[in-house]
């Protein structure tokens, strides 16, 4: 595109009366570039005088106003290149006049005096004109092959409904169940818990009606029995799946990447890229490679991941004081619901009526947490089991002994409604043993609400076990991705593929999957249906957004995607292995082949890129790198002492708001530092520290997310990625004789406004501490 | 293959409410193509969440991902905000409902920059609601530094309006208007989503826990604005009797909910709440004595175990199982709280300086039922007939929830809507 360009510089929120504004028109102007004033920009008038530009060709612009997050809307020019300068919350506000004082007539050009603000607002209108040279207007993304049909993985309660919820929505679904009958486990159970008045009685199981609507369905839902995922290939409204009959070995198996021990020779270096393939191509014996795509498969836009869960199954003497394994009559809560569902409630160990039963929520051994992967369904199971003892036997007793009884919400109702029954016993306590006298068990337990040591002698005594993710043991929906067949990172979920955000339930790091149900939480039916919704929802999102061409959460909207100028690729690896969404899938060469469709646009490749060949229309390497070097970097030939130069690359999802915060605040930090927002700290080429080192900046520091196990990155990895980056930036440092404290990255909440302003000025501090930089005025 | 690249069906959607579960519903059906109205009675979104300090269990503040949202919001052109507006009435039937909506004025129109030389010039003080009334903001204000649409407004009930005029003769921009009128509009939409969310039980009604008796009895909501830090003690957890610094805190769980004579139910996040709630105690007092009364502590799944049990390893928290019966105020201005102690059925009185009663949540439509035919329980949580479709409660409109589950709900309320739209 031919750019023709514009500066337009607001005067109005206190920008005209702190700064010299014929000066710093004078920043584009020295450039030959034009720049108008406005008191108001932001107004019908302001707005119309750019509008009137934009109809005479102008198409690139800088807005020097408030900040982006403001008056979004009024400061949209459809097809142009536009960039928003921060003259407002991040200068004049952050940085007042009485404290950076403009220069009196005689100060001016004494080479001691300069005025910081003044420099501060020169400095980021000269920064907007370079972005707004190096950025382009972004084209949606467009694969060549693309289907909206929906996959739902697992054919329990929560994928029978997803399969209703898409179809319903007029989506051509296929649900795929590995066993030979629909239903999942609430086909296997007696009765359901209730969910509205009237709350004392249970239900009937609601499996067979979803099994009947999907059957009936049958225009717009196909079903696979005894039919599992071999693997799923290619991208978001253009996969290619190969089904297959459950333990069948095929030839679209999916393969899985070499374990990281394989990869070294004898010395433990990593072996050459030759041989990595060699190896893992043996490995996968039998199986093609994940970009051998099955002419066979079928083609699916999207997949709900409703796997579900299986039994926790204890460990031999696991529950050995429980009397688990000893008594047949000790069962967990899975085997119980077995043995309703076959009729009354009977001993397994002699088939007698067993009409005294004591449920047991918690392992108890000093801790009063629930048995592993519980959840509040096993409270409610608990009290639903209870209600079978009473239901078959009129002078039936149940025990439920719990440490924390866990009927949330509404639910609560259900066991208000039980403890009406006179039959059903409901205590806390901790239970010590069970000990098996033949026929009879004896529970004993202490601190309960009965008395401080109690022991119930029972018929069956009945575990509270939990339910665990089928993901935890098996990857399940079997990817062919280079990174792994798996959802990455889901340990610190303990198995299950659930997303970190609360604020955003069904985020993967897999775009186009959407885990709904056990799999993703213990959870009772009602919330599994309802969870099946939402994930429905999701995977209908994405296929749209493909359709469209634009990415899915966080970056909604966003038509720009990473371009490759693979001429220059070394191979290195590096973007396959950090994309945090496994966005890319090499060669066995290690060149990158890049799935726009699974990206997120957060540029962790771009970050990662050590040729720095990766970019976006609109970000990219070369737009960073000419926003730093068009910093001014003042050296002793400007001034006798001359300021400091800071760098700060912040994160514009949550540094960025924050820093808005504290000019909104009126408060201030160092006017020395020049801040760049950036899509995620992920997408941090080191590059642009080393150039604004080398251009004789005094420091550079990143401002980005908290990581760890409750990492707040949008973008899952990005801020602890380049906190890697930025402790091996040190050597590079050492080696340009820096020292490595000119470098640092904080971790920063959206609401830490407060404490910005002491973490940038302390920087500020410690690298005036260590001197001026001196490559500066070289 | 299919190669079906039509755009999906037309028809709009309306969301009553623009709190976390209102937004999301919003966002997500926009986000699939579809256009949406969002009806916010507040000069703000963001609801509830807005006011909370950290979400459990991460830790992490609700605005990190409103401001997310709000991006969203911004850049989604199928989307319309209505602040400061309500649904007066609904007719119809699924796919085709007709809405009217008033628009109450908010005396300051879009030309607002949010520059505050009207907030310096007003010269009326009013008890921020927003905060519990815990400070004062001018009668011009802005609910929160994050507040989206970020513009001010005016609060009617105490302005003096022309007479006064300080604010307007302020304002450069031209963008106080004090003769602004209440509009009303009708909007035509296939879908209806209420997410009209919930407010605190009201604390005083719970009369044996002392709530407008003693100073140094909080809410669990107040508590979440004391410790945030745009709140009124600028994130500062401090007594409310003289502002000094707590050495010890108790926690009354249970404050109205699976209570008979209040709310009948569980509040679901209440237990976790007050865990999060002893974190931020903790971060700020090292050393001080926390206690919580509980009849179970509802930390369920994985997840909220292990934040449960990282609270239990502190040795400054006590957990008391047992329901607080009654408070009394004592040495001035300390808080007795009295229990019986469920398991060794002693009776427990412990003095703390600080009393934070853990109400729980009451659904608003049970507090001022809405314009619609709608099917309501008996606690006002709105009951959803999928079979009838057209009309949807998500979030705590619907049940006790929290945030992760409300989301949950929200998203998938989005296609509940949009199946309406499709199949009318």
């Amino acid at each position: 595109m031919s750019k023709k360009y514009c500066v337009y510089i607001c005067t109005g929120c206190g920008i005209g009366e702190a700064l010299d504004i014929k000066d710093l028109c004078g920043v584009p102007e020295e450039e030959g570039t034009p720049v108008k004033t406005h008191e108001f920009l932001c107004s019908a008038d302001g707005i119309d005088l750019i509008n009137k530009d934009v109809a005479d060709g102008t198409n690139s612009i800088v807005i020097a106003a408030c900040s982006r997050r403001v008056n979004y809307d009024v400061f949209k020019f459809d097809g142009c290149v536009v960039d928003r300068v921060n003259l407002r919350e991040q200068c004049v506000w952050s940085h007042p006049r009485s404290e950076y004082p403009a220069l009196t007539e005689d100060q001016k050009d004494d080479e001691e005096h300069f005025d910081s603000l003044q420099m501060l607002a020169e400095d980021y209108i000269k920064m907007g004109m370079a972005k707004v040279e190096k950025i382009n207007v972004p084209e949606p993304y467009k694969g060549e092959a693309f289907t909206k049909n929906i996959l739902v993985i697992g054919g329990g309660v929560t994928g029978l409904s997803s399969a209703l919820d898409a179809a319903k929505a007029g989506y051509d679904v296929t649900l795929v169940e590995k066993n030979a009958a629909l239903g999942g486990y609430a086909a296997n159970i007696r009765m359901q818990i209730p969910v509205k008045e009237p709350y004392d009685a249970l239900v009937s199981p609601m499996v067979s009606d979803l099994i009947a609507k999907v059957k009936g369905s049958a225009d717009n839902i196909t079903v696979k029995t005894s039919t599992e995922v071999a693997r799923i290939a290619g991208e978001p409204g253009d996969f290619t799946v190969t089904f297959k009959t459950p333990g069948e070995k095929i030839e679209f198996d999916v393969p899985y990447p070499l374990p990281d021990d394989m990869k070294l020779d004898e010395k433990g270096n990593e072996l050459p890229v030759e041989e990595l393939h060699a190896k893992y191509l043996e490995y996968n014996e039998g199986k093609a490679d994940i970009l051998t795509f099955d002419p066979d498969g079928e083609k699916f836009g999207a997949v709900v991941l409703a796997a579900g869960w299986k039994p926790y199954e204890p460990a031999e003497g696991e529950f050995a004081h429980l009397g688990f394994g000893a008594s047949a009559d000790v069962v967990t809560n899975v085997q119980f619901e077995e043995i309703a569902k076959n009729g009354k409630i009977v001993r397994p160990s002699d088939g007698k009526e067993a009409k005294s039963v004591v449920f047991v929520q918690s392992p108890g051994q000093g801790s009063d947490g629930d048995f592993e992967y519980c959840g509040s369904v096993t409270s409610m199971v608990s009290l639903k089991q209870a209600k079978y003892v009473r239901d078959d036997y009129e002078d039936g007793k149940a025990f439920v002994i719990y440490q924390h009884m866990r009927t949330p919400g509404l639910s609560e109702n259900f066991y208000k409604g039980l403890q009406q029954d006179d039959g059903i016993f409901l205590t806390k306590g901790d239970v010590t043993g069970v000990a098996v006298n033949g026929a009879v068990l004896t529970v004993d337990a202490s601190d309960t609400l009965l008395g401080k040591e109690i022991a119930i002698n029972a018929d069956m005594v009945v575990l509270a076990t939990g339910m665990v993710p089928v993901t935890k043991d098996e990857a399940v929906v079997n990817l062919a991705y280079r990174q792994g067949p798996a959802f990455r990172d889901i340990d610190i979920f303990d198995g299950y593929v659930d997303s970190n955000f609360i604020c955003f339930p069904y985020e993967t790091q897999r775009t186009g999957i959407y885990a709904a149900g056990g799999i993703r939480r213990s959870m009772t039916i009602e919330e599994s249906i309802e969870d099946a919704s939402g994930a429905a929802l999701k995977a209908i999102q994405c296929v749209e957004s493909v359709n469209r061409g634009v990415a899915v959460h966080p970056r909604s909207g966003d038509m720009t995607f990473p371009d490759f100028f693979f001429q220059r690729c070394t191979q290195c690896k590096r973007c396959t292995e950090e994309c945090p969404f496994g966005a890319l899938d090499d060669d066995e060469k290690g060149t990158p082949k890049p799935n726009p469709a699974r990206c997120r646009r957060c540029g962790t490749c771009m970050g990662a890129c050590p040729e720095r060949i990766i970019g976006f229309a609109d970000y990219n390497i070369d737009s960073i790198g000419s926003m730093v070097k068009s910093i001014g970097v003042p050296s002793e030939d400007d001034y006798d002492d001359p300021p400091f130069r800071i760098l700060g690359l912040i994160c514009e999802n949550d540094a960025y708001p924050a820093l808005d915060i504290v000019g909104l605040n009126k408060m201030s930090f160092s006017a020395d530092v020049r801040f760049i927002p950036v899509r995620c700290l992920g997408s941090v080429n080191v590059i642009w520290i080393k150039d604004a080192l080398s251009q004789g900046m005094d420091g550079a520091f990143l401002l980005g997310c908290k990581h760890g196990d409750d990492y707040q990155c949008h973008f899952v990895k990005g801020s602890e990625l380049a906190e890697v980056r930025m402790q091996k930036i040190g050597d590079a440092l050492a080696s340009l004789a820096l020292e490595e404290e000119r470098v640092a990255q904080f971790q920063v909440s959206i609401d830490d406004y407060d404490k910005l302003p002491g973490i940038i000025n302390e920087f500020v501090d410690s690298v005036i501490e260590l001197g001026p930089n001196p490559f500066k005025g070289f | 293959m299919t190669q079906n690249k039509e755009a999906p069906k037309s028809g709009s959607i309306l969301v009553v409410g623009g709190g976390i579960s209102g937004l999301t519903t919003t966002l997500e059906a926009a986000e699939v193509g579809y256009e949406v109205f969002l009806v916010e009675k507040n000069s703000f979104l963001g609801g509830r969440v807005s006011q909370l300090n950290q979400y459990f269990p991460k830790l992490c503040p609700p605005t990190c991902g409103l401001e997310i949202n709000f991006r969203r919001v911004k850049d989604n052109p199928n989307i319309k905000v209505f602040t400061k507006a309500e649904v007066e009435k609904v007719d119809g039937t699924p796919g085709n409902y007709n809405v009217t909506i008033k628009l109450s004025p908010r005396y300051v129109n879009e030309k607002c920059t949010v520059c505050g030389n009207c907030v310096e010039a007003c010269p009326v003080e009013r008890k921020n609601g927003f905060n519990f009334d815990m400070d004062s903001t001018k009668a011009i204000y802005k609910a929160n530094d994050m507040a989206f649409p970020s513009r001010y407004a005016i609060d009617s009930s105490v302005c003096k309006g022309s007479d006064c005029n300080k604010c307007v003769d302020a304002c450069k921009y031209g963008a106080i208007e004090l003769d602004m009128e209440t509009k009303t509009l009708e909007i035509n939409v296939g879908a209806v989503v209420w997410a009209t969310g919930w407010s605190p039980y009201d604390a005083t009604k719970i009369d044996n826990l002392g709530y407008d008796m003693h100073q140094n009895i909080v809410t669990n909501m107040m508590m979440e604005r004391m410790a945030a830090p745009g709140g009124p003690t600028n994130g500062k957890i401090l007594l409310p009797s003289d502002n000094s610094e707590p050495t010890s805190v108790g926690f009354v769980q249970c404050a109205g909910s699976r209570d008979e004579n209040h709310l009948p139910y569980c509040s679901y996040i209440c237990c976790m709440a007050s865990l999060k709630q002893a974190t931020y105690i903790r971060a700020q007092y090292p050393d001080a004595d926390i206690y919580i009364f509980y009849i179970d502590v509802r930390a369920p799944g994985k997840r909220y175990e292990k934040f449960y049990n990282d609270i239990k390893a502190d040795e400054k928290v006590y957990l008391i199982k047992g329901k607080v019966a009654e408070v009394n105020e004592v040495d001035g201005g300390k808080i007795e709280l009295v229990a019986e102690n469920a398991v060794t059925g002693e009776k427990v009185r412990q003095v703390v300086d600080m009393a934070v009663l853990a109400t729980g949540m009451q659904p608003n439509a049970a507090l001022n039922k809405l314009p619609a035919d709608l099917v309501y329980n008996e606690d006002g949580f709105i009951v959803n007939d999928f079979d009838k479709g057209g009309m949807f409660a998500a979030g705590c409109a619907n049940k006790p929830a929290d945030v992760v589950s409300s989301n949950q709900n929200a998203t998938g309320m989005a296609l509940k809507a949009i199946q309406t739209l499709v199949n009318r």
